[in-house]
C-alpha cells in the first residue's frame, strides 16, 4: 500500500511540474515588441560574403551588407545601391564611382578601397573563399589563384582604385552583363576591421546593410537591430530580426502554428496539405530563381551518340511534369518549359515554352524516339540522387514511374539514392555517374548568362556532365560579347535552343520559395532567390 | 576493490582505442568530405587542394589518425568546416544533452521503479494488468510518433509547453522531451522491476523479513527492492550512453541543440572532426557507466566482492 501512496505522490509531481512549463507556453512569440522571429540554419561557412554560397547564410548577409548593386526583390533587375555609375565603352574596362554618404555601421566610410580590398581577398587562393571563382573574370585572377601551387600576385592587376570613390575595373574578356553580376554578396565591401581583427568580425560582422548584428551564438541564434543611421532608401521597417536555428524545418512550422515563431521559409512537402487551412492564408508561394533538371553523364560514350540524343529528347517527353508537380509538390513548383527560369521576364531572357514538344508529355512519342535511338544506354535508367535532404526521393520515384509507364516497362527506370549530399557530390565530380543525375541549379544572380554558362558551357564550373558544344560555346562568347542587353539575350536563348535540340538536361521544373507566418506579421514577401524580404516586414 | 578499478581503467584503453579507430576509418570511408562544402557545383581545385591541406586531409590515413590522437591527448579536437573548434562546440552541446539524459534517467528511476514496484506487488490485479498493455504499447509506438504527438497536442492544440526548445534549454523545457526520450526506457524499467520483484517476493529472506514482523515499507525497501534492483541498475547504467547518443530523434523533434545535433549535422557534412571528437566523448561516457554500474553491484549486493 505504501509503495502505491509513493507512486502516486510521484505522478502527482510531476503533473505538476508539466504545469509549471506551461507558463509562457503559446503565450506570444519570443521577440520583443517589433522584433520578428525567423526560422534559420546553421551556415555552412565562416559568414565571410566570398565564402557563402548557401541561403542561410546568404539570408544573413542580404540583411547587413548592400552592394554597388542590389536585385530589385519583386522583379530581380539589377539596380544600382551604392554605385553612383558604372560606365564602360568596350565591355572590358569599367570606371566605377561609390556614391557619398556611406559608412559601414562602425563608422567606417564605405570608399572605393572597401571594394577592391575585400575583392582581393575573396580572389586570393590563400583565403579559401569558396565564391573566389566569381573574380575569375577579372584580370589577373590566374596569378592570384592559380590552378595550383601558390599564388603569385596578392591583388587583382584589373583592379584599380583611382580616388576615394572610384577605380577601375579590367576584365580578361569581354562580358557585357559584368555590372549586373555585381550585387551577388561575393563583391559586397568590406571594412577595415575585417582584415585588422578578422577573428572578431567573423564572431560578429560588420556590414553596412539595414540591419547590424546585436548578438550571434553560433551553431543557435543570431539577433539583428535596426540600424537607424543606415543611409540606404531600404531602411528597415521593423525593430530587428531574431533568426533561431532549426534542425528541422517541421519543428519550426509547428512552433509557427504555436505562435511561437514568427517566419518560417520554406515550409516543409508534408505540410503543404494543410497549410491553407492551419495558417488562414498567411502562407506565400511565389517562383524563385531555381531549375530542376536531369543532367546526363557525357563522359559516358553510350550516352554521348546521335542515337542518346534521341533517346533523351524521349526521356523528357515521358515525364508528366504536370502530374507530379500537381500532386507531389501541390503547386511549388511549375512545369518547366525552357532552361532558365520566370523570375528573369520576357526581357531578362525567359522564354516559356522554348522547349516545345520536347517538355510535352507525349509517351507514344518518346517510346518510338527512344526505340529510333536504339534504347536506354544499358538497358535500365537509373535516376541518382542524395537522399538525405528535400523530396528527393518522392520525385525521383514519380519520375521513374512516370518513365515506365510511357515505356510500358516497369522495369525501365529505378532511383539510386546516395546516402549523403556531400558523398553525391564527390561521385558526380569523380565521374561516376551510372545515368543522369538530379541537378538543381539556384541563380547566383538574374541572368539568363547564370543559367547556362556555368552548366554548358565546354569545361565550365558546373558542368557536371562534362557537355561540349562548339556552336553553344560560340554563341555565349558572342553573347557575352555583345553590348546592348537585348542583343546579348537574344544570343544566348539562340545558345539556349542548341541546349534544347540536343537535350544536354532535362529541365523538369521550376522552383517556388514558400513561407508561413504569423498573425502579427504583415508585407511579407520573398525575393527572387527565395529568401524573406526582412527590411520590408511590418510587425504588430 | 582498488586493483579491480585500476584493471578496469587498463582495459578501457584498448576498447578507447579500437573504437575511435573504427569511427574514424567508417567517417572516412564516406567519401571526400570537402565534396559537399562549394554546393551544388564542384570546388575548384586550387581551393579543394588548399582545403584539405588544411584539414590534414591529403595526408594518408593512417597519419591522420595518429595525428589526430595526438591532437585529442592534448585536447585538441580539431576545427569543423564553419570554422568552430569541436571542443567549442561540445562546450555547448553536452550540457544540453547532459541535462536532456538528467531528466529522462529521473523519469526511468522514479516513474518506472515506481510503477515496477506497484505491479510486482500486485500481480494479476487490474493496475498490473493496465501498466503491462500501457508499457507494451509505448514499447511498440516508435519515439518519433510520441514526440510529435506529444508535440502536438501539448504544444500546439492545448498549449501547455512550447513545441520547441531554446537555445538556452533549461531543465523544464527539456521535462517533456526528456519524456519522449525515457519512455521506451521506461516500459523496460517498469517491466524490469516487475519480474525480479515478483520473484523475490517470494524468496526466503523476505519471508524471514515479514516473519520477524518488520513494518511493511521496511521490508519492501531494505529487503525486496534493494535485491531486485540489480538488473534494473544494469539497465539503466547502459541506458546513460544509449540515451546520450540516441537522442538525434527527440533533439531533432524538439530542437535541442545537443550532442544529437552535432552528430547530424557532422554526419551530413561529412564533418570527420566533429562526428569522431563526439563518438570519442560517447565512448568515454559508455566506458565509465558501465565501470560505475559494476561497482554499484557490490553496493548493492554484499554477497559480490570485487578483488
Amino acid at each position: 500500500m505504501r509503495a502505491a501512496g509513493y507512486a502516486r505522490r510521484i505522478a502527482g509531481a510531476v503533473v505538476l511540474a508539466l504545469a509549471a512549463t506551461a507558463c509562457g507556453g503559446g503565450a506570444g512569440s519570443a521577440g520583443g515588441a517589433g522584433v520578428l522571429t525567423s526560422s534559420w540554419g546553421d551556415p555552412q561557412n565562416p559568414l565571410e560574403p566570398a565564402n557563402t554560397n548557401e541561403v542561410q547564410g546568404g539570408k544573413v548577409l542580404d540583411m547587413i551588407f548592400r552592394g554597388l548593386k542590389r536585385y530589385d526583390p519583386r522583379t530581380g533587375q539589377a539596380k544600382n545601391m551604392l554605385a553612383e555609375s558604372i560606365e564602360t565603352t568596350d565591355s572590358t574596362n569599367f570606371t566605377v564611382t561609390v556614391k557619398d554618404g556611406w559608412t559601414f555601421s562602425n563608422g567606417e566610410k564605405v570608399t572605393a578601397r572597401s571594394f577592391v580590398d575585400a575583392w582581393n581577398y575573396g580572389a586570393g587562393l590563400r583565403n579559401n573563399q569558396k565564391n573566389a571563382y566569381f573574380f575569375g573574370y577579372i584580370e589577373g585572377y590566374d596569378k592570384v589563384h592559380p590552378d595550383s601551387g601558390r599564388q603569385s600576385a596578392q591583388t587583382l592587376s584589373g583592379l584599380r582604385v583611382t580616388g576615394p570613390r572610384t577605380f577601375t575595373v579590367r576584365l580578361n574578356q569581354k562580358f557585357s552583363g559584368f555590372p549586373d553580376t555585381l550585387g551577388y554578396v561575393a563583391f559586397a565591401p568590406l571594412p577595415r576591421t575585417f582584415f585588422t581583427d578578422h577573428a572578431a568580425w567573423v564572431s560578429k560582422p560588420v556590414g553596412n546593410g539595414p540591419y547590424r548584428v546585436r548578438s550571434y551564438t553560433k551553431g543557435s541564434a543570431m539577433a539583428l537591430e535596426k540600424w537607424d543611421a543606415y543611409p540606404g532608401p531600404d531602411r528597415a521597417r521593423n525593430e530587428g530580426v531574431s533568426l533561431l536555428v532549426y534542425t528541422d524545418n517541421n519543428t519550426a512550422y509547428t512552433d509557427v502554428l504555436a505562435g511561437n515563431l514568427d517566419l518560417v521559409d520554406d515550409v516543409p512537402a508534408t505540410q503543404l496539405k494543410n497549410v491553407d487551412t492551419d495558417l488562414d492564408g498567411r502562407y506565400i508561394n511565389t517562383p524563385a530563381g531555381i531549375l530542376q533538371t536531369l543532367a546526363f553523364p557525357f563522359y559516358d560514350r553510350r550516352w554521348n551518340t546521335d542515337g542518346a540524343r534521341k533517346v533523351r529528347t524521349g526521356l523528357s517527353m515521358a515525364i508528366d511534369r504536370a502530374q507530379i508537380t500537381r500532386t507531389l509538390f501541390r503547386g511549388t513548383r511549375t512545369p518547366a518549359t525552357d532552361w532558365t527560369s520566370p523570375v528573369l521576364g520576357a526581357e531578362g531572357g525567359y522564354r516559356s515554352g522554348l522547349c516545345g514538344h520536347a517538355c510535352d508529355y507525349d509517351p507514344a512519342g518518346a517510346r518510338r524516339l527512344i526505340e529510333e535511338g536504339g534504347g536506354i544506354p544499358g538497358g535500365q535508367l537509373k535516376i541518382t540522387y542524395n537522399a538525405d535532404s528535400g523530396s528527393h526521393k518522392q520525385w525521383v520515384d514519380a519520375v521513374c514511374h512516370s518513365i515506365d509507364n510511357a515505356l510500358g516497362d516497369d522495369r525501365a527506370c529505378v532511383g539510386n539514392p546516395i546516402g549523403t549530399f556531400a558523398d553525391f557530390r564527390n561521385q558526380i565530380s569523380r565521374h561516376k555517374m551510372p545515368g543522369p543525375f538530379r541537378a538543381g541549379w539556384q541563380m547566383d544572380y538574374p541572368l539568363i548568362q547564370n543559367f547556362l554558362q556555368p552548366l554548358y558551357y565546354t569545361g565550365a564550373s558546373s558542368n557536371d556532365g562534362t557537355w561540349s558544344n562548339k556552336q553553344f560555346d560560340r554563341f555565349v562568347d558572342r553573347a557575352n560579347a555583345e553590348t546592348g542587353t537585348a542583343r546579348s539575350v537574344a544570343l544566348f536563348q539562340q545558345a539556349e535552343e542548341v541546349v534544347r535540340d540536343n537535350m544536354a538536361a532535362i529541365p523538369l521544373w521550376y522552383q517556388n520559395g514558400s513561407a508561413g507566418y504569423s498573425a502579427r506579421l504583415s508585407h511579407v514577401a520573398l525575393n527572387p532567390f527565395s529568401v524573406p524580404v526582412y527590411n520590408e516586414i511590418k510587425v504588430g | 576493490m582498488g586493483r579491480y578499478v585500476v584493471r578496469r581503467l587498463l582495459q578501457m584503453v584498448p576498447v578507447f582505442v579500437g573504437a575511435t579507430l573504427l569511427i574514424f576509418l567508417m567517417v572516412n570511408v564516406m567519401g571526400d568530405p570537402v565534396a559537399g562544402l562549394c554546393g551544388e557545383r564542384s570546388c575548384d581545385p586550387a581551393t579543394a587542394a588548399q582545403l584539405k591541406r588544411e584539414f590534414g586531409l591529403d595526408k594518408p590515413l593512417w597519419q591522420q589518425y595518429l595525428t589526430y590522437m595526438g591532437n585529442v591527448f592534448t585536447g585538441d579536437f580539431g576545427t569543423a568546416f564553419n570554422g568552430q573548434p569541436v571542443t567549442e562546440l561540445m562546450a555547448t552541446a553536452f550540457p544540453v544533452t547532459i541535462r536532456l539524459t538528467i531528466v529522462a534517467i529521473l523519469f526511468e528511476i522514479v516513474v518506472g521503479i515506481a510503477l515496477g514496484v506497484v505491479t510486482g506487488l500486485r500481480r494479476g490485479r487490474p493496475v498490473d494488468t493496465s501498466v503491462l498493455v500501457v508499457t507494451l504499447v509505448v514499447i511498440a509506438v516508435p519515439t518519433f510518433v510520441t514526440g510529435l504527438l506529444l508535440q502536438l497536442l501539448l504544444g500546439v492544440e492545448w498549449g501547455w509547453i512550447k513545441p520547441s526548445v531554446s537555445p538556452a534549454a533549461t531543465f523544464d523545457e527539456l521535462i517533456v522531451p526528456g519524456l519522449v526520450l525515457a519512455s521506451v526506457s521506461l516500459a523496460y524499467v517498469t517491466r524490469l522491476t516487475r519480474t525480479s520483484i515478483a520473484e523475490n517476493k517470494r524468496a526466503d529472506y523476505v519471508r524471514t523479513a515479514v516473519a520477524k514482523g518488520l513494518p511493511r515499507h521496511r521490508v519492501i525497501t531494505r529487503h525486496l527492492l534493494r535485491n531486485s534492483l540489480i538488473p534494473v541498475v544494469t539497465f539503466i547504467g547502459a541506458d546513460i550512453g544509449a540515451l546520450m547518443g540516441g537522442a538525434i530523434v527527440t533533439e531533432r523533434i524538439f530542437n535541442i541543440h545537443g550532442v544529437g545535433y552535432q552528430l547530424y549535422q557532422g554526419i551530413l557534412r561529412q564533418n570527420t572532426q566533429t562526428v569522431v571528437g563526439f563518438v570519442t566523448v560517447l565512448v568515454l561516457v559508455f566506458l565509465v557507466a558501465n565501470l560505475l554500474v559494476d561497482l554499484l553491484y557490490a553496493v548493492l549486493d554484499p554477497r559480490i566482492r570485487y578483488a
